[in-house]
């Protein structure tokens, strides 16, 4: 099996088979984290590089190790900022990295295809690691490898992802990730952040994704609970009224994850505003798994770095490779 | 004497009804006769056999960026590439730099067209100083200086009082007033029609419903005031309606529709193409029936192109940042050909939405084909294959949607005054 994109751009571009791929691959990664030595000589002599144009620390810090464990030379170019202030086209700063010869670039941009944009004119595959309210497509992966591990199957399921749905890329990938692969996906928020037509969204599995306003009837029976994070500016607008209105509508707590399934696992894609969408007392203990995301994020994104180098092997068992 | 003889064409005068095969003699700029055979000597003869033959284009809504951002385009530049697609009259819009808010800034547009544009330039100037939607412009000055109509454009002015003052006063010096009616409270950053595909895009929505409330005010104030209101650029079926609507009660409005609003979908924008990126942006499907049905039943009375140059290295930016708008003049005629290929709209309806409508909207000369009338004369070969190269087109910008498309349909000839400005074997005659 090979993966089929020269890019990792977005979720809705995957087959059910890439998708597998990865993660069959991620699972070969994880135990190299497990390991003392925790490197494989696997993308030695490669230029890995992470073009972040908005601010991060998890993520850039999560792909950083993930190249380091392959060996990688990974190299941060932070471009904040918009050409518009810059006065610089972004293809401009492709082009200009494009010299350089990177043999991998992740990119990170607040405004949605970006990552597409700069993926046309680079020699090197690109990772999207997050653009504007598209998609991140390394957290919806990472996110599918956590509940797997939590539950084995993922057809069947029903996943409730809760929240600022119109701003969020991670609520756009986990949509079209979990929809392939046969969950049944609910979206829960307040009518002012969910956006028109998002139903349709998750293309082959359309109509698997339901809308509720009402946190109690949306993760009522859910096996998976998805939390994501709300921006304090949403409350500045017209949006919401309040945080204490929002906490008090479509928080998460102890008491009202019992509408949910009784083996429910918690996710958030972090860094979690506590008290807001998750209570404190639901943020560090299961049923919430938040730690096991950002552990898996590093084994994921060792995945897709590999697949994308353009080796066309699975790596031979990690036993053998380390040095 | 110049006498320009055009011979054996398929003839089409929307305003007289004529869609016939005849020759059409042009002597000193004007129209001297139309009929099966004229026998002259002397005279310059185009050989029409296999094209049509209509009155020249006229635009209603174009921006030529000049004075101030010649880097897009130029008077000079921008009637080039209006004669190479036909159109023997454009409209500009006035948010120049400066802007067309003072007499001064109007004759500069009409003197440098004069001088340096093959086709007629018809300044549109601004309805409030600056653009700035507060303080009206000297109208009446404006006028006397050659102003054709008052427009703020891309700035809706969303003062209500502003509106109707301009509107009162606009009506007082004879003159339209055209709008790009848009909520701009609605609106706020949205880049692409609000909707599946917003959605999917993860791009800030434009809602259709921000377009249909300002129509709906200003028709509303244009019943109050008896002023003319020119609806631009409509692109919403509830703008189409509250238009076909109002004009069935009598109310002074006219509209314009562009090429790309009548052959484009949102769902262009999938792959994050600035040069699908437009003020307003491309609409449902639904929408862009309702804008073929509303043209077809005379409630939009023109195709007017919205002229949009910009630089490449300013659309090569994220989608939010690129500045809004393609290019229109060269790609018009076999965009919306597609209409009249796809049985949606007859011959002569589709020839008047590019002629005698806008020369009434705007009272402009032209659009018409009569003895006596201006020789300004387009010739197109429907069924004629190319392909499009902004590169090789004559306007200084490249921002197309269809660049690099195969087009059905092309300019053979435009003849403004009875000169031949453009000949698609020959290319511009700079005047």
């Amino acid at each position: 099996m090979t993966f089929n994109c020269r890019s990792l751009l977005s979720i809705e571009e995957l087959s059910r088979d890439d998708i597998e791929l990865v993660l069959e691959t991620a699972w070969r990664m994880k135990e190299v984290g497990q390991r003392e030595v925790k490197k494989v000589p696997t993308l030695r002599g490669r230029t890995v590089v992470n073009l972040f144009f908005e601010p991060s620390t998890r993520t850039r810090t999560s792909f950083e190790i993930a190249a380091k464990r392959l060996s990688a030379d990974l190299v941060n170019f932070s471009a904040s900022g918009s050409s518009l202030s810059k006065r610089e086209s972004i293809l401009d700063t492709a082009k200009t990295l494009d010299a350089m010869d990177p043999d991998l670039v992740v990119v990170r941009h607040q405004v949605a295809g970006v990552p597409k944009r700069i993926a046309d004119v680079l020699a090197a595959p690109v990772i999207n690691a997050g653009d504007g309210a598209h998609e991140h497509p390394t957290q919806a992966l990472l996110d599918l490898m956590t509940v797997r591990e939590e539950k084995g199957e993922i057809a069947g399921l029903t996943v409730a992802i809760i929240g600022d749905i119109a701003h969020s890329r991670v609520a756009r990938s986990n949509i079209h990730a979990f929809s392939k692969l046969g969950a049944s996906v609910r979206v829960v928020g307040p009518a002012t952040l969910v956006p028109p037509d998002i139903e349709r969204l998750g293309g082959a599995a359309a109509g698997a994704v339901k809308v509720f306003h009402s946190l109690r009837e949306g993760i009522e029976g859910a096996d998976v609970l998805m939390a994501l994070r709300i921006q304090r500016e949403r409350f500045a607008g017209a949006l919401l009224p309040s945080v204490r209105e929002y906490a008090a509508t479509f928080g998460l707590d102890r008491a009202r994850l019992r509408f949910a399934q009784d083996d429910a696992i918690v996710m958030h894609p972090g860094p979690v505003n506590r008290g807001v969408e998750l209570a404190h007392e639901l943020t560090d203990h299961r049923p919430s798994v938040i730690l096991d995301q950002v552990r898996n994020g590093v084994a994921l994104r060792m995945a897709v770095l590999y697949l994308l180098s353009g080796r066309s092997s699975l790596p031979a068992p990690p036993e053998a490779q380390s040095e | 004497m110049t006498r320009l003889l055009i011979r054996g064409g398929r003839v089409l005068d929307p305003a007289s009804e004529r869609d016939e095969r005849a020759d059409l003699l042009i002597e000193d700029g004007r129209i001297a006769a139309l009929d099966a055979a004229i026998e002259t000597r002397d005279a310059e003869v185009v050989d029409a056999q296999g094209l049509w033959v209509t009155p020249g284009f006229i635009d209603l809504h174009a921006h030529l960026r000049d004075p101030g951002q010649e880097y897009k385009e130029d008077i000079a530049s921008g009637g080039r590439a209006a004669a190479a697609g036909g159109f023997t009259t454009v409209a500009c819009m006035a948010n120049t730099d400066p802007v067309n808010d003072d007499p001064a800034v109007t004759r500069y547009v009409l003197g440098r067209a004069l001088q340096h544009a093959p086709v007629r330039v018809a300044p549109v100037a601004a309805a409030t100083r600056g653009l700035e939607g507060r303080v009206m412009t000297e109208m009446a000055a404006l006028v006397d200086a050659g102003a054709v109509a008052f427009s703020d454009d891309g700035n809706t002015i969303m003062d209500g009082e502003v509106q109707r003052r301009v509107l009162e006063y606009a009506k007082m010096v004879g003159k339209a007033v055209s709008v790009h009616a848009e909520d701009r409270t609605l609106v706020k950053d949205g880049v692409v029609n609000e909707g599946p595909i917003s959605t999917r895009l993860g791009l800030p929505g434009n809602p259709s419903v921000a377009e249909t409330i300002n129509v709906a005010r200003d028709i509303a104030l244009a019943e109050m005031t008896g002023a003319h209101l020119h609806v631009a650029h409509v692109s919403t079926a509830g703008a189409v309606g509250l238009i076909r609507e109002a004009r069935a009660r009598g109310v002074q409005v006219t509209a314009e529709v562009t090429p790309h609003h009548l052959t484009l979908c949102d769902d262009m924008t999938l792959g994050y193409d600035t040069n699908t990126k437009m003020a307003p942006p491309l609409r449902s499907a639904r929408d862009v029936e309702a804008c073929v049905e509303g043209l077809c039943d005379g409630s939009l009375d023109a195709i007017a192109t919205d002229h949009a140059p910009h630089a490449v290295y300013e659309k090569e930016v994220e989608f939010s940042a690129a500045p809004p708008g393609i290019l229109g003049f060269e790609t018009a005629l076999p965009v919306v050909l597609e209409l009249l290929r796809a049985g949606r709209i007859a011959p002569l309806a589709l020839v008047a939405a590019l002629t005698c409508n806008p020369a009434r909207v705007f009272q402009l000369e032209g659009g018409r084909l009569a003895r006596g009338a201006v020789g300004d004369v387009t010739l197109f070969d429907p069924e004629r294959e190319w392909r499009y190269d902004p590169a090789q087109g004559y306007s200084k910008s490249r921002n197309s949607p269809w660049a690099g498309k195969k087009l059905k349909g092309r300019v053979v000839a435009t003849i403004v005054a009875g000169e031949l400005v453009y000949h698609v074997d020959r290319g511009v005659r700079d005047p």
